[in-house]
């Protein structure tokens, strides 16, 4: 059937790969342990590919506020806010969040995707221009494909590149032009070099957003991310993050000073025409950000453990991403050496990401580890050894 | 030689290593048929051709173009704007 006809080129692919040992993309997390173990596909692991950095995703209090708020409001909203109505807890989160970041505005999405897919497209329009960082997560080149206007990349983390394409424009095309850049980046994990894009942004008179999907409640004394490390958070015009990584919940947000962020509600099609966060994931996700703030000493877990990670890897002589973060990339040539390796970690008891062409960088493949809060110095000792003896295996 | 002419040249000049042998350039030659340019080489492409004009060239018009002739009149357009 020639409308299905495209499919056969995947078929081949996930076959291909079938054959090389387990389908990385069909491994089940059967039953959870604890934040950092599980059993998968029929065997005990170690968790070291999942986005739990603070490790709240047991939370005892983070799940009694979900339990009551299932109990007390039931499982589902059933539709958006726009046609539907808010609850409180939409209404409570959102103000929770501007607090936390010292913002006047904040809007929740239903994922992180939706919050990049929401706000790109309505922030931006036909006439308008978007220059977006290369390593930028999909959800941002989606966001922008949707807005209507034009897009055009910088070369990763590189500032006189961003600064010679807005000096190509008019002085009323830098004023109508969105910057978007990520705190940390998910596949390779190194940080954007914020305080110099804020500089550009800054001379050029642009506008500046910053997803901090994978920084929020890792960078920064309070946990507000690169934006706040960097001290520019008074440049960055619009943050974006995720309730899915550090608050172990699913949804997004963002917040601004801008007053427009308020009306955006009115017109982005992908808030408008998507099922609210329902009660229990508002009611965990305000718990989580509640130990976030009262719990910093999450973030010096943390951090022990990415270093212990990152240097224990890069001794045994793994090629990594270019800095220490708790995404801690090891990087392959060939598509079957990460693979074969995914495959000998997975017999070792060790369960990570894989990342293939071209959704890696460079046009190489990732094995993607994360550390978290969770694990402990012996956790992170066993993926070590893992990684040692599967690369001697294969 | 025209303003159109002098870049398809220099399109000609940067699509060499993405050509495989014999396989001969025109402005009717296709990217993903002729040169079977998956979407990575695509974007080093584009990079390719951004330091050669320099321009910035728009992610939107990518699904468009299919040749290399509709490619250099893309940029024709994209270095007269400036």
């Amino acid at each position: 059937m020639a409308l299905l006809d495209k499919f056969r080129q995947i078929a081949d692919a996930r076959e291909a790969l079938a054959r090389l040992g387990e389908d990385p993309f069909r491994a089940t997390i059967e039953r959870i342990l604890s934040p950092t173990e599980a059993i998968v596909n029929g065997r005990p692991m170690i968790l070291a590919g999942t986005n739990n950095y603070l490790g709240l995703t047991l939370d005892a209090q983070c799940i009694e506020a979900a339990v009551r708020a299932v109990r007390e409001e039931g499982t589902g909203t059933t539709g958006s806010r726009m046609a539907n109505g808010s609850y409180s807890g939409h209404v409570a989160l959102e103000k929770d969040l501007a607090d936390f970041y010292g913002r006047r505005w904040c809007v929740v999405f239903s994922t992180g995707y939706i919050a990049n897919l929401g706000l790109i497209s309505a922030l931006t329009g036909p006439g308008d221009v978007i220059l977006i960082d290369a390593d930028c997560h999909a959800s941002i080149y989606d966001g922008c494909r949707m807005s209507g206007a034009e897009v055009i990349r910088f070369r990763h983390n590189d500032v006189g590149d961003l600064n010679k394409r807005l000096r190509r424009f008019g002085e009323q095309r830098r004023l109508d032009t969105l910057i978007v850049v990520e705190g940390i980046y998910s596949t390779l994990g190194d940080r954007a070099p914020l305080a110099d894009i804020a500089a550009v942004k800054q001379e050029h008179g642009a506008c500046l957003l910053v997803d901090e999907a994978h920084s929020l409640g890792v960078l920064g004394k309070r946990g507000r991310g690169l934006s706040e490390e960097s001290d520019v958070e008074s440049s960055v015009d619009f943050i974006v993050g995720t309730f899915s990584k550090s608050l172990g919940a699913t949804g997004g947000f963002c917040v601004s000073d801008q007053h427009e962020l308020e009306l955006i509600r009115y017109g982005s099609r992908p808030y408008i025409f998507t099922a609210s966060p329902s009660p229990a994931v508002i009611a965990s996700t305000r718990a989580a950000l509640n130990r976030l703030r009262m719990d910093p000493e999450r973030r010096v877990l943390l951090w022990n453990n990415a270093r212990q990670l990152y240097q224990s890897l890069q001794q045994i002589g793994f090629r990594l991403g270019p800095e220490v973060s708790p995404i801690v990339a090891v990087r392959f040539e060939q598509r079957e050496e990460a693979i074969g390796l995914w495959n000998a970690l997975l017999d070792q008891g060790v369960y990570v990401n894989m990342i293939l062409p071209p959704a890696a960088p460079d046009g190489g493949s990732l094995l993607r580890c994360s550390a978290t809060a969770a694990h402990t110095p012996d956790q992170i000792d066993r993926i070590c050894k893992a990684f040692a003896t599967a690369r001697a295996l294969t | 030689m025209s303003h159109y002419d002098s870049i398809l040249s220099h399109l000609y000049e940067i699509l060499g290593p993405y050509t495989p042998e014999g396989q001969s350039l025109s402005e009717d030659t296709e990217f993903i048929s002729d040169l079977g340019l998956d979407s990575m080489k695509v974007m080093q492409l584009l990079l390719d051709t951004e330091e050669r004009f320099d321009i910035s060239i728009p992610l939107n018009i990518i699904p468009d173009v299919r040749t290399v002739g509709h490619f250099a009149r893309c940029l024709q357009q994209l270095v007269d704007r400036g």
